[in-house]
């Protein structure tokens, strides 16, 4: 994908060029980055939002190639095209930062989450929890005379939904991974 | 061909190998092996300063003033917590510097063992880049990443954490050669596309003003040359910040003076009023842009910068480049000079005599009369009996610096040292201290308040030692001038703890240390005094008692453009309004 070959600090092509002026428009971009998978690199990265007041809505962060010691961080993040031009840029200069890459510009991306649900309950009401959790293809993954626990995995919207239907019936707790995503195609 | 060494020898090896001859530090127990191979070597010498962030502040004067990278030593707990200030120091405005500091053994961290701290957590954001070196094996390539990162792209800070069992033990030194290669290598050459762009817009502008700043000075002094060619060529003005001075020489044809909060009328006038802004270097802080809804309304804005966080990040710009200044500077000469010398002639005529005509509020002027000094009648005599000297200044931080930056010309780059982002108070005495350091012969003259100044006053004690002739040129004014200055001009004059009460007497004080002092209070005395002043061989303290009430001007007040400058006492009346007064 040639959006995605934007050379280190060149801004040349970046979408922002094509946007005319300063927008006031929150916008929700997916970020991801492959960083030097060393002490204190996951501090950096959210020094950085903590220190000039960005917001993360969610951050997934794991070893992706333990021979290279490199990890990728996911991060969905909020703001006004500036402030996401801005982030990019803050991004890419910290020195175990390799690349930074833009999903939500960079054309297509698949977003993926997944959700663990403890649902509690008997009688109809834990029927209609397990029917729902095939709908939404959701797995078992513990199961008690009292309760279940469900595993989905989807984008965010499809667990928030599961979510809203799992609440009236018995939900107890929620843990979600966050945000991982990959740009669609071969490159 | 590999040598086994201890982590300490190491650490002394590769300061070498990186060509560093001057370190600046302070021993305690997490660093005493490194001390104890620096004792028994000659290549490196140490500057034992009274204070770790004189420390910092010194190597950030000797890696200013020469373009190196500078090197602190200090201890670890009070003594990495000590260096905090220098360090941010150094990150706002991109001076590149090496800190190594000790730490207690590896075995030990995380148990809050006696003089431990979280260093590298607690630098993480006041530094380019730092690690914590826990492995000796690691360690001699560790330090030469920290030399490549801290003179590299943007420049910056590093630090770099040794725990004390980490220079005990032995391993394998990696030379220079050797280390891996990084893969942080900021991109250097500027798009040509963008390049040719701004050269087309160079030769129609009609208005066009160069915004010059410290990247130019970063960059090294073929920037600055480049940069002088480029001006003087095209005929087209050119201002500079605070921390771009010298780049283009004071004397000048083009030279409109620095601009900004305290810039003078017709640099902030040729901003405001220009049409093609090319700002080389610098990073539209909030001292030069004031009001930012109305910032140079009708200008096209070109943008070189290294860093591209720095573009679109307060201004949005409309052609920006990123790389190192020198190298686009170089590609912009060649584009402009193939493109057949191209200026709009009479419109840069018209816009110079439009200069000229601000040039003629001669925003500058003071009247020295009676028997107290004034402190810019001060600066005038500073300026005209040294600056045929081979001459270096530093400055702390108040109205004294902006004061200094008006009326002292520079000629050339790495001759300004001052501490332009963080405003540190306290930075000019050891960083005159690591000036004097590299240019033993040289007269180094740090221009301060006499507040500012007793912040490091210390490190009398490490210029009295090194036998290095600083000179204190203290404006006295018992004041916190520039505090006192907003409490007048936004607080209704009430003088909340802006003076002191209990002045040392720095003749006295330079007597203390072993140094001397010179005391001068009248007009008179003043050209005799500072003759003097810069004939003795040896550190002076010179304490110049001058008008207590002065006002630094002309002024942009906060929230206000650049066309609403104040340019003396008459126009401070109902000039602030409350929403200017939040901002500092």
């Amino acid at each position: 994908m040639a959006a995605l070959k934007i050379k280190k600090g060149s801004n040349k092509h970046s979408a922002y060029n094509l946007r005319p002026t300063f927008s006031d428009v929150q916008e929700s971009h997916t970020l991801a980055m492959r960083v030097d998978n060393e002490p204190g690199v996951l501090a950096r990265v959210i020094g950085l939002f903590a220190g000039r007041g960005y917001n993360i809505e969610s951050l997934t962060v794991a070893e992706v190639d333990h021979l290279g010691h490199q990890s990728r961080i996911t991060i969905v993040t909020t703001g006004t095209p500036q402030v996401i031009e801005q982030i990019k840029a803050q991004l890419g200069r910290i020195v175990p930062v390799h690349e930074v890459h833009d999903l939500t510009v960079e054309g297509a991306a698949v977003e993926r989450e997944l959700g663990l649900f403890k649902v509690t309950g008997s009688g109809e009401k834990r029927v209609e929890a397990l029917r729902l959790a095939d709908i939404f293809r959701a797995n078992v993954v513990d199961s008690t005379l009292e309760s279940f626990v469900f595993e989905i995995t989807g984008a965010s919207e499809k667990i928030d939904a599961f979510a809203d239907l799992m609440r009236p019936l018995g939900l107890v707790e929620v843990a979600r991974t966050g945000v991982a995503a990959l740009s669609r195609g071969a490159e | 061909m590999t040598r086994q060494m201890t982590g300490a020898r190491m650490v002394v090896q590769a300061l070498k190998d990186q060509g560093v001859d001057t370190v600046f530090g302070y021993p305690g127990g997490a660093v005493l092996p490194i001390y104890d191979e620096i004792f028994q070597q000659n290549d490196i010498r140490h500057i034992l300063v009274r204070h770790e962030q004189g420390a910092v502040h010194a190597a950030e004067g000797y890696a200013r003033s020469t373009g190196k990278v500078g090197v602190a030593l200090v201890t670890s707990g009070p003594g990495a917590t000590n260096a905090v200030t220098g360090l941010t120091d150094a990150l706002m405005d991109s001076i590149p510097i090496v800190v190594l500091s000790g730490q207690v053994p590896t075995f030990m961290i995380g148990s809050d063992a006696f003089q431990e701290a979280d260093t590298v957590g607690i630098t993480r954001p006041c530094t380019k880049h730092n690690w914590l070196a826990k492995d000796t094996a690691n360690l001699s390539g560790l330090i030469h990443e920290a030399f490549h990162v801290a003179r590299s792209g943007r420049p910056g800070p590093v630090l770099v954490d040794i725990p004390k069992d980490v220079q005990f033990a032995s391993a394998d030194y990696t030379p220079p050669q050797a280390a891996k290669t990084s893969h942080y290598q900021p991109q250097m050459k500027g798009d040509i596309e963008a390049i040719t762009e701004l050269v087309e817009a160079m030769e129609k502008a009609e208005r066009p003003v160069f915004y010059t700043g410290g990247g130019v000075i970063n960059s090294g002094t073929a920037a600055s040359q480049l940069l002088r060619e480029l001006v003087d060529t095209t005929g087209i003005p050119i201002t500079s910040t605070l921390m771009g001075l010298g780049a283009y020489p004071a004397s000048g044809k083009n030279w409109l003076g620095m601009l900004g909060m305290h810039g003078l009328y017709e640099a902030n006038m040729a901003m405001h009023g220009c049409d093609l802004m090319i700002n080389v270097g610098a990073r539209f802080d909030d001292r030069i842009t004031g009001l930012i809804e109305a910032f140079s309304p009708k200008s096209k804005k070109a943008h070189i910068d290294i860093d591209p966080s720095s573009i679109n990040k307060v201004i949005k710009t409309d052609i920006p480049i990123v790389g190192d200044v020198g190298h686009v500077l170089e590609d912009i000469l060649k584009v402009w000079k193939a493109r057949g010398r191209k200026t709009n002639k009479e419109a840069l005529t018209k816009w110079h005599g439009q200069i000229d005509k601000w040039r003629e509020t001669d925003c500058l002027s003071f009247k020295q009369e009676g028997k107290i000094i004034k402190p810019q009648y001060a600066l005038q005599r500073l300026e005209a009996l040294t600056k045929d000297h081979d001459r270096y200044i530093c400055t702390e931080v108040g109205q004294h610096q902006m004061w200094a930056a008006q009326y002292l010309g520079f000629e050339d780059p790495n001759r300004w040292m001052t501490s332009g982002g963080l405003g540190t108070m306290g930075y000019g005495f050891p960083a005159s201290i690591g000036v004097q350091m590299a240019h033993r012969d040289a007269l180094v003259i740090n221009v301060a308040g006499e507040a500012s100044w007793l912040m490091n006053m210390q490190e009398m004690g490490t210029a009295v030692q090194f036998r290095l002739p600083v000179k204190q040129f203290i404006l006295n004014n018992e004041r916190l001038g520039m505090v006192r200055q907003w409490q007048e001009l936004l607080h209704g004059e009430r003088y909340s703890h802006s003076w002191s009460e209990a002045l040392p007497d720095f003749v006295k004080l330079a007597e203390a240390f072993g140094a001397k002092g010179i005391y001068c209070d009248n007009p008179d005395d003043l050209d005799d005094a500072i003759m003097e002043m810069i004939n003795h061989d040896g550190p002076v303290i010179f304490d110049c008692l001058v008008e207590k009430h002065e006002n630094c001007f002309p002024m942009i007040p906060s929230g206000k453009p650049h066309n609403e400058m104040l340019l003396g006492e008459a126009s401070t009346q109902g000039a602030i309004e409350a929403g200017g007064a939040v901002l500092v």
